[in-house]
């Protein structure tokens, strides 16, 4: 092991790491539009891209960004942008055609306090809902949220690769605190690094832009190679031609939805803490779960068995985990800066047990004592 | 050309096991479709690396119909859809093909700001003066005193003059013509696919069902008659004399042909002074 390969430690943001982690990726295509507090990750990109031969151009807006972002992945680069509240508004129409043209992207949304223009410049978790339900129609997509600039690093890559196995817009959901804060971050070497790609076909003649593998994931042609599809936002059928009938939106919609929901179990990841003996079970994402963290070892000291449910993956919402835990417990808390969100989702998987929201609605991070408080009541 | 020829030049650009197509009759999107691929068969270009991008509309149908690689997209969004087909694979000639609503209302943004960075595109609109498909709603393009579902008492809001905002923001070419002059339109659009940068070709196309007939032009014929009679041709008109009103003169043909380094040359000179080229 070379002594460089040893030294791989930077102490950096989040938002940079995060930078560095889809260079690793694969990205080689970024298109954005500034916003506070993503605005770090466009300048990183615009400084990096050039080195490495990728792509950086800043759009007009918010909706040229993802737009420029989709065209760029049928090439078959791998495409991101990044935002804000008021930007990741503006992306959602693009995000139900994501869904539809089944194109790999990464979409980072970094958090403030909203609705609006909000708190610019500080955090929030309260898109977490708009992430799963913004745009239109029904469907699904894969959410993660960081909660430091080394997972920030990590998570950018696992978001490609999510992104590339399903045909699926990723987005990273991360907070101000998070893609502000600087840390130790530990840039591994490439031979512990895995990077997935999209499947390609192979057979040009018979092939059917959305006819589904085993995994009810099409392989995906690249723009250029003779391939002659067609893509349509329009409900279509296995050739990419519009199919306006009810028959042929049950079965591709369904389908759009089920390639994540039957798959969520492989995608799905959440960190558990004290949970085995946990009376009182905290479920935290993001910068919100450090605190967390913190609380539920401030609640043992009192002797109060707290554990906590750590959500990496946001959605698809790990419900069978928090299923199981909630016939261990005796009620949860819920801590996120909102005014209820995941609240909601571990309500619906709470099994009749106590769920007590621990809100902020963002400006400031949750602090341990806050979240304290109401393990207390939980108890 | 005879019967089977024809049928077998259709076959080799159209997506003919998609017809009957939805246009209706004396629609003029079959002619501009036409003349779309009479070019590209003349320019000798790699039709797999024509794009044909198109947003939401009657013309936004095309992408659909033409046997390339084809995205109909959302609506508005052709433009920066196609700048990054173009940007991340250089190699592809990308062609949007929209209509009015679309590339000027909804997605005018995009549009001044590719010809403003001259993104290496060529964007073809089909100017039909209103709202086809959601049944002849006024658009930016209706001019002034039309009668529309939405102006039922004549449009009070003034037209844009596609051609000066397509020169003024920074446009390499810019023509326009009308499905009556199919033989200038198809090498205009030759002409247009062997220049580079931003490219913008207004092609006036009748719709005498949603449009004509609620401005004294029930069929299409009538449509096309007007054209010969207001249309001039004139080469390198100054864009500005370009605005169409009613009972007067349309200026067709060439207003702009220029040079100008693309967006795309741009980055990859920019990528070879900080690294010494591009990736893949």
């Amino acid at each position: 092991m070379s002594v460089q390969a040893n030294q791989s430690i930077s102490y950096v943001s989040g938002n940079i790491a995060l930078v560095e982690g889809a260079i690793k990726a694969g990205c080689r295509f970024y298109a954005g539009y500034p916003i506070t507090p993503s605005t770090e990750i466009a300048e990183a990109f615009a400084r990096r891209m050039p080195q490495i031969g990728g792509i950086f151009i800043q759009m007009e807006d918010e909706i040229g960004s993802i737009a420029a972002v989709l065209g760029a992945s049928w090439t078959g680069a791998k495409s991101m942008t990044a935002t804000s509240g008021p930007g990741f508004s503006l992306m959602m129409e693009h995000v139900g055609l994501a869904v539809m043209l089944e194109t790999p992207c990464v979409i980072v949304d970094v958090q403030r306090g909203g609705p609006s223009t909000g708190l610019p410049t500080l955090p929030a978790q309260s898109d977490v809902m708009q992430a799963k339900w913004g745009s239109h129609g029904s469907y699904e997509i894969i959410a993660i949220s960081p909660n430091s600039p080394n997972e920030a690093f990590l998570h950018s890559i696992k978001a490609f690769n999510l992104s590339e196995q399903y045909r699926v817009p990723v987005i990273i959901l991360m907070d101000e605190s998070v893609a502000h804060m600087y840390e130790k971050v530990r840039i591994p070497r490439d031979d512990e690094i895995t990077v997935m790609n999209r499947r390609i076909p192979l057979d040009k003649e018979h092939y059917l832009p959305f006819k589904p593998d085993e995994n009810l994931v099409p392989p995906m042609a690249i723009a250029g190679m003779g391939f002659r599809f067609h893509v349509t936002g329009l409900t279509h059928d296995e050739r990419g031609y519009p199919a306006a009938t009810r028959e042929a939106q049950d079965k591709f919609v369904k389908r759009l939805a089920d390639k994540i929901r039957k798959n969520a179990e492989k995608v799905w990841e959440v960190e558990q803490f004290c949970i085995d003996d946990a009376e009182v079970a905290v479920v935290s994402f993001g910068i919100t779960s450090r605190s967390s963290l913190r609380a539920i070892r401030m609640a043992r000291e009192e002797g109060i068995k707290a554990g906590l449910i750590r959500l990496v993956t946001i959605w698809p919402f790990p419900d069978k985990i928090m299923r199981d835990v909630a016939k261990k417990v005796k009620g949860f808390v819920v801590a996120e800066m909102n005014y209820g969100q995941i609240f909601y989702e571990v309500e619906r998987c709470s099994n009749g047990k106590q769920v007590i929201l621990a809100e902020n609605l963002g400006g400031e991070a949750s602090t341990a004592d806050e979240i304290l408080g109401k393990i207390r009541e939980a108890k | 050309m005879l019967e089977q020829e024809y049928d077998a030049f259709l076959g080799k650009y159209f997506r003919i096991e998609r017809f009957p197509h939805i246009w209706c009759p004396g629609c003029g999107l079959g002619t501009a479709t036409q003349a779309l691929i009479r070019a590209i068969d003349k320019s000798g270009i790699d039709p797999n690396t024509i794009m044909i991008v198109s947003g939401i509309g009657c013309t936004g149908r095309a992408a659909g119909y033409l046997n390339f690689d084809s995205f109909h997209v959302l609506h508005g969004r052709a433009i920066p859809f196609a700048v990054g087909l173009k940007l991340a694979n250089p190699k592809l000639n990308v062609i949007v093909f929209s209509g009015d609503g679309d590339l000027f209302a909804i997605g005018g943004n995009h549009f001044i700001h590719a010809a403003r960075r001259n993104n290496d595109i060529l964007v073809i609109c089909v100017n039909n003066f209103n709202y086809g498909m959601t049944g002849g709603q006024l658009g930016p393009t209706s001019p002034l005193d039309s009668s529309t579902t939405t102006s039922p008492y004549g449009n009070i809001e003034p037209s844009f003059n596609l051609p000066w905002l397509a020169a003024s923001s920074g446009a390499t070419y810019v023509a326009r013509w009308t499905v009556l002059h199919m033989r200038q339109l198809i090498n205009t659009i030759l002409e247009a696919l062997q220049r580079k940068g931003f490219r913008f070709i207004e092609i006036l196309a009748p719709c005498p069902v949603n449009f004509g007939r609620r401005n004294d032009l029930p069929e299409g014929i009538d449509e096309l008659k007007m054209y010969q009679k207001y249309s001039t041709v004139v080469n390198f008109a100054d864009p500005r004399i370009a605005e169409i009103k009613w009972e007067s003169e349309i200026i067709v043909g060439k207003f702009v042909d220029a040079e100008k380094p693309t967006y795309e040359e741009r980055m990859t000179n920019l990528i070879e002074k900080v690294k010494g080229g591009r990736s893949g």
